[in-house]
């Protein structure tokens, strides 16, 4: 054992919930990879380190209740900030009146957009998002005006003596429309078109299937609404409180914003009451900032849960028409795609968005030639922007309905056809470029597979376990079973030639009582994911002692970038890596010193630094008494390049690949689905917490089937329908099924640890098993997500491939 | 920055809170008394405060979270007399006389975790850990109804609550672990854990465990 990994070869079975009940041998293809930097390292493992699945260190604090999130920050002096948004999709203001607002007691302030000091717009890719509207609003619950108050209702009875006349302006709601409509925004339409042209375009195979799909705008749903405490600082600055995936953008955001120096607005992480995309962008950082600083007094804000609906993006709506070529023995010879995504009313990262959908449009699939072209557009519906997944989600969806279309027409098994044209290491993908990384498709698919299916249904079930659960809807007669599978891929950090990185700060000392501790400084954001957990793991094993405490994720180290794209185990993982392997280096230096040997290799156990030569060892504790070791480390992926005018290029680090079979009861009449179970292979590199990488794949699976059959945004003439957890379904406990994972664990080259990020992939293939698996049941085309009880009823006929798996695992 | 310091008078921290000075709100204020966590409260709150607001604002106990502000994620839910209420559905003043348990009434003395509070623990039963007071509460009144439940009698009984984070497997192996855990012990499971040292009961479940 020469790495620092240590899990075990099969960690689905050490997985402590039930449900999971995967534990097909994982697959180890490559010899483990040292990563960089580990030429001593520890020999004999420490309590809690990496390959085990360790407690969180928050899970304590979070089950008693004592976890502050953001929304429990309180300060003895401080008001409540509100938002007054536009009730209109498109609308010019022609006039605000706040005199009423201004005068009524307890409120504080009254800002509108010419209070803003600094630039008037923000956003992740583009800055073309105002702070506060001016002159025109482009969606229902644009920003117009923001009041602080001394109580929550003052604050809001004052939005609502804020007068303001709208002019209606023609809505731009169909996204087909936007490249030729008139621009709604200086910058135009069109956030940006990406043609991708692969191999011999004209080709042509012998049998060719097409299909329209369309995906419906998904919510992040976390449970802990948008919140925030801003506190003027004596430096004319602010200091920041914020739920957030990505401190040091939301940093520069605001300081750009309120005209200030980025070093006099200082940010750190509130407890994040969930994220999974919804909280990258800004959405109250600068306006509580402004009130702050406009007050002299602390603020808080606090959305409502109708207001978090209107105040964060969405996972972007997309409208596909695909054409796939194939050759009678199923090999595919091209895929043509065209990809339209609505990005709303504001960039924020439609641009990456898209690249994502366009790259990886065809899927884990070997294909000769491609022709895509996607477009995202500015519309005056909700804006969009990450959500877990990011432009893989829509696209999957499609490329494997198109797949069972296409086993289908060749009479050919559906899961044949994906193990025939499954990418393998060495392989390229459509953007032309090579995976020279692990590419376990085939395992994963074979993984998912072997899953035994769920049990046939019992009389003696409770009705609550029938398509509909209690409402006794659905009568046992009527239920049909269906099985469908999906595979994924996934890039991995971000692309196109972004230099992507995070910094970490380890310090190592003694404490009061003589023992050893280190300090973690990390701003990489903990949304959920458990990253507080794996900085303990690796910073344990790396400088063998057990006591690891973490700094408060601030704005006072340099950026961890975001807590997205499946890369902080990757980005900050590997910064807290290098940072340890700086202390432990210092480490060794002074353990020579002490033991008289410059040139031996030590080496660093549990505690101690030992001579393997002689057997003589020095404890760590002594080693500082020379004062503690400190190193602060910024961690680089491997540089990509961006896309030519073809859509060709290096332009990805990484990639995760993913299977899940899904089984559902259905009940055809009524339009009702139960998932009863999802059976998952997942690429993860290696699994350095064990537990908690199957907690992701639960977790993404339990999204993945929300898009399938219940989540969905609707939008009306711009406006939303259903901004309330109401109206806004999200599954629950009765609505999810039984997961059985399995982890494959190959070692990616380049990663730290050998580890691939496991947040996105089982969100991303989840959503078309349980669409592969309802067609299975009922013979329904079934093009759209999600999928809805009148789509089952009464929706159109479709090509219904043999069951997934019946001939071959059968 | 938070406070959940639950001796706190109610009075001054009623008075310490902005608003509180009267310059706001044409309302009256009506006296609340109730025992929170075991410990007698009194406050002085509008009629129509909500229990979610007086119980974070006014009692400063922010380990119950407001997730839908309409009674439907679960997030505030607390025990009212031993039962599982939304505490956002319902008055600070219809809880006058009452007893009422929130999240940070139900681990022992010593810090112990409540057998519920040590499933979610060990099950991973929680990321972002929003959900994870009111999934607590919630189990503790489901187990006090149904000490044995099989596993789909938990996942019904757990359905009432949303979870955006973990797919729900872990906190109904929490649930299923507890379940036994207060079985062995005998346990109201809506009462404050004992702790090791308060109880031979209780002292001789978890240690004969190991």
């Amino acid at each position: 054992m020469t790495t620092t990994t240590c899990g075990p070869s099969s960690t689905a079975a050490t997985g402590s919930a039930p449900a999971v009940t995967g534990s097909a041998p994982a697959v180890t293809g490559s010899a483990p990879v040292a990563p960089p930097g580990t030429r001593e390292r520890t020999q004999r493992r420490v309590r809690d380190g990496l390959g085990t699945s360790a407690d969180r260190p928050d899970g304590t604090p979070k089950v008693t209740g004592a976890f502050a999130f953001s929304s429990d920050l309180h300060d003895q002096r401080m008001l409540w900030g509100r938002t007054l948004r536009s009730p209109h999709a498109h609308a010019r203001i022609v006039s605000i009146d706040t005199s009423a607002a201004a005068a009524m007691p307890g409120v504080v302030a009254v800002l509108l957009a010419e209070d803003v000091p600094g630039k008037a717009t923000f956003g992740l890719e583009h800055t073309d998002q105002p702070v506060l509207a001016r002159d025109v609003v482009r969606y229902e619950g644009e920003a117009v005006a923001i009041v602080a108050a001394e109580h929550p209702e003052t604050a809001l009875r004052a939005i609502r003596a804020i007068e303001v006349t709208y002019e209606p302006l023609p809505l731009l709601t169909d996204p087909a429309e936007a490249a030729t409509t008139d621009p709604i925004h200086p910058d135009g339409n069109v956030f940006r078109t990406l043609p991708l042209r692969h191999g011999d375009v004209d080709a042509t195979g012998d049998v060719v299937v097409e299909g329209t799909y369309e995906v419906g705008m998904q919510d992040q749903a976390f449970l802990g609404p948008e919140s925030a405490l801003a506190l003027p600082s004596d430096d004319g600055g602010v200091e920041l409180f914020i739920s957030t995936q990505w401190l040091h953008v939301d940093r520069d955001q605001v300081a750009a914003c309120l005209a200030l120096p980025a070093d006099q607005v200082h940010l750190t992480l509130g407890g994040v009451g969930g994220a999974f995309g919804a909280r990258e962008d800004v959405s109250l950082q600068v306006h509580v900032c402004l009130l702050a600083l406009a007050t002299g007094r602390p603020v808080k804000m606090l959305y409502s849960r109708a207001e978090s609906f209107l105040g964060h993006v969405h996972r972007h709506p997309a409208r596909m028409r695909y054409r796939h070529h194939a050759r009678r023995d199923g090999t595919l010879v091209k895929v043509e795609a065209e990809i339209l995504l609505d990005g709303g009313a504001y960039a924020s990262s439609s641009t990456a968005v898209l690249a994502n959908a366009v790259c990886f449009a065809a899927g884990p699939y070997r294909v000769e030639a491609a022709r895509i072209d996607g477009q995202v557009v500015r519309t005056n519906n909700p804006p969009c922007g990450a959500m877990r997944g990011f432009g893989v989600v829509q696209v999957c969806f499609a490329h494997e309905a198109q797949m069972d279309r296409l086993a289908a027409a060749l009479d050919m098994d559906p899961v044949e056809l994906r193990l025939h044209n499954a990418l393998k290491p060495g392989d390229a993908i459509i953007t032309g470029q090579r995976l020279t990384g692990t590419a376990p498709v085939r395992e994963v698919i074979e993984a998912a597979m072997a899953h035994p299916l769920p049990p046939d249904p019992r009389e003696d079930e409770p009705a609550i376990a029938l398509p509909g659960g209690a409402g006794l809807t659905a009568r046992r007669e009527d239920v049909r079973r269906g099985t469908g599978i999906a595979v994924s891929i996934k890039n991995l950090m971000y692309s196109e030639g972004f230099d992507d990185y995070s910094t970490a700060r380890v310090r190592l000392e003694t404490s009061p009582d003589g023992e050893p501790f280190a300090t973690v400084h990390s701003a990489c954001a903990e949304v959920g994911q458990g990253f507080v957990t794996l900085a303990q793991q690796i910073t344990r094993t790396a400088l063998g002692i057990e006591r690891v405490v973490l700094h408060a994720a601030d704005t006072g180290v340099g950026s961890a970038g975001s807590t997205s794209a499946s890369r902080q185990t990757w980005m900050s993982g590997g910064a807290v890596q290098l940072a340890c392997d700086t202390v432990h280096h210092g480490l060794l230096e002074r353990a020579r010193g002490v033991l008289g040997v410059p040139d031996e290799p030590l080496v660093l156990e549990p505690g101690r630094v030992v001579d393997p030569a002689t057997g003589a060892e020095v404890a760590i504790a002594q080693l500082l008494r020379a004062g503690p070791l400190e190193a602060t480390e910024e961690h680089h992926h491997a540089p990509t390049s961006t896309l030519d005018a073809d859509g060709q290029g290096d332009a990805h680090v990484s990639f995760a690949f993913a299977a899940h079979r899904a089984t559902v009861d259905v009940d055809p009449d009524l339009g009702l689905v139960r998932v009863l179970q999802i059976a998952t292979g997942q690429d993860v590199g290696r699994a350095l917490n064990p537990r908690a990488v199957i907690g992701q794949i639960e977790g993404g699976i339990a999204q993945g089937v929300g898009l399938a059959v219940m989540e969905e945004i609707l939008v009306e003439d711009g406006l939303v329908r259903n901004p309330s957890f109401t109206d806004y379904l999200i599954p629950t406990a009765l609505d999810m099924p039984s997961v059985a994972a399995t982890l494959i664990e190959q070692p990616e080259p380049g990663a730290p640890f050998g580890a691939k990020g496991v947040g996105e992939p089982p969100t991303i293939s989840s959503t078309p098993a349980v669409v592969a698996a309802i067609r299975d049941a009922t013979g329904k085309a079934l093009t759209r997500v999600p999928v809805r009880a009148q789509d089952i009823a009464f929706g159109e006929a479709g090509a219904i491939p043999p069951t997934a798996g019946s001939t071959s695992a059968g | 920055m938070s406070a959940t310091d639950a001796t706190t008078s109610a009075r001054t921290a009623t008075s310490d809170r902005p608003g509180a000075s009267g310059a706001v709100g044409p309302y009256d204020r009506v006296e609340v008394e109730l025992t929170v966590n075991g410990v007698p409260r009194a406050a002085f709150v509008p009629p129509r405060r909500l229990l979610s607001d007086f119980i974070r604002h006014d009692l400063e106990l922010t380990g119950t979270h407001v997730g839908c502000e309409h009674g439907v994620c679960g997030a505030c839910t607390v025990l009212l007399d031993g039962q599982p209420i939304r505490s956002c559905l319902a008055l600070a003043v219809a809880v006058d006389g009452r007893e009422l348990t929130t999240i940070e009434g139900l681990a022992g003395p010593d810090g112990e975790l409540h057998p519920v509070q040590q499933g979610f623990q060990d099950h991973h039963g929680l990321q972002c850990g929003f959900c994870t007071p009111g999934f607590v509460l919630s189990a503790c009144g489901f187990l006090a109804e149904d000490p044995d439940p099989d596993e789909d009698t938990i996942r019904e009984g757990m359905a009432g609550n949303l979870c955006r984070c973990t797919g729900y497997a872990g906190i109904l192996q929490a649930v299923k672990q507890a379940a036994g855990v207060l079985r062995e012990t005998g346990a109201d499971p809506c009462a404050r854990h004992a702790g090791r040292a308060a109880d031979g009961a209780v002292a001789a479940g978890p240690e004969s465990g190991r």
